[in-house]
């Protein structure tokens, strides 16, 4: 494939993670910290988000598997994620926390499984998406082409 | 630069640029028990051109600044490179939470004309106002984003004398 049908199909795909509401213009933010000195910069800060939240789904699926469920130990774990997937522009996902911390407050047990689902889903999919995305750069670098500066006016 | 791990007691960032000097280079302590929130308020100050040290949590950030409850003998006030002129604490972490951490720095004969900026993801007026009232510089909310780090920035340079 030509350099330039890779860059342009790395912009129409990055394109549909904003308006699937995938992503949101946090993840922009993290583009703008990305320069020649830290050209990985996203791609760390994403993998280190992925390891977190790994881990975080693995304790909240123990959690509320419990006999008799600690909401103590689950909203913060909810937060956590909450958190972390606002600061890289994950919507979905933070906005599936959102719901579930309303759960969890709420003392819910089968409210909060249903939004333990809904919140794996989001975060495979937004990891299927960006480690796709990740794919597609990476391609193009080896290609010898530079990364396209993301067009905001859509 | 230290990658942190859980057991870490904190990362020193250095600037790729690392100057003495410290006057000219605003050195802040950025607490936040988030390792991605910490990886992007770091990436952010050091973007504007600030030296940054970070903690996971604010008992180890008060063990930096010197006012832990062991005898410290990091003494974040008498070498110059070390010396803290900002403080930039998430709201709600496990322990201690950043008003409290807030409350020490400003009871703190040493430290308290250190400004301190609060973080927060949630908009609840009643905790803003309870920040700003003990004596927090600002208060802001997460995602952080460049331009709040550049309004910063700003402000605290028209602050000093």
């Amino acid at each position: 494939m030509e350099l330039v049908q890779m860059q342009k199909s790395l912009q129409d795909y990055t394109k549909s993670l904003f308006l699937d509401g995938v992503l949101d213009s946090q993840f922009l933010q993290l583009q703008q910290l990305q320069d020649e000195s830290n050209p990985d910069f996203v791609s760390q800060v994403v993998t280190l988000f992925f390891q977190d939240s790994d881990r975080i789904l693995n304790d909240l699926s123990l959690s509320l598997d419990q006999q008799v469920v600690d909401f103590k130990k689950v909203d913060p774990h909810v937060h956590q994620l909450k958190g972390s997937s606002s600061s890289i522009g994950a919507q979905r996902v933070k906005n599936a926390c959102v719901v579930f911390r309303n759960f969890c407050e709420q003392q819910n047990v089968e409210g909060c499984h249903r939004c333990l689902q809904q919140v794996k889903k989001e975060y495979y999919l937004v990891k299927n998406r960006l480690e796709t995305l990740f794919k597609l750069e990476q391609q193009i670098v080896a290609s010898g082409g530079m990364i396209p500066a993301m067009e905001l006016g859509f | 630069m230290n990658s942190g791990s859980c057991s870490s007691l904190m990362e020193v960032g250095y600037d790729d640029h690392h100057h003495h000097h410290g006057h000219e280079e605003l050195h802040v302590l950025a607490v936040d028990d988030n390792l991605i929130d910490r990886k992007l308020v770091e990436k952010l100050l050091k973007i504007s051109s600030c030296k940054v040290t970070t903690a996971e949590n604010a008992i180890r950030a008060l063990e930096y600044l010197g006012l832990g409850d062991q005898d410290q003998h990091i003494d974040a006030l008498t070498n110059n490179d070390l010396k803290v002129n900002l403080i930039i604490t998430d709201y709600c972490m496990p322990g201690m939470t950043g008003f409290e951490l807030l409350k020490k720095v400003k009871e703190s004969s040493n430290l308290k004309e250190v400004p301190v900026v609060i973080m927060s993801s949630e908009n609840i007026p009643t905790r803003i106002n309870k920040c700003l009232a003990s004596g927090a510089q600002m208060f802001m909310q997460k995602p952080l984003k460049l331009s709040d780090v550049e309004k910063l920035k700003c402000h605290l340079m028209n602050c000093r004398s």
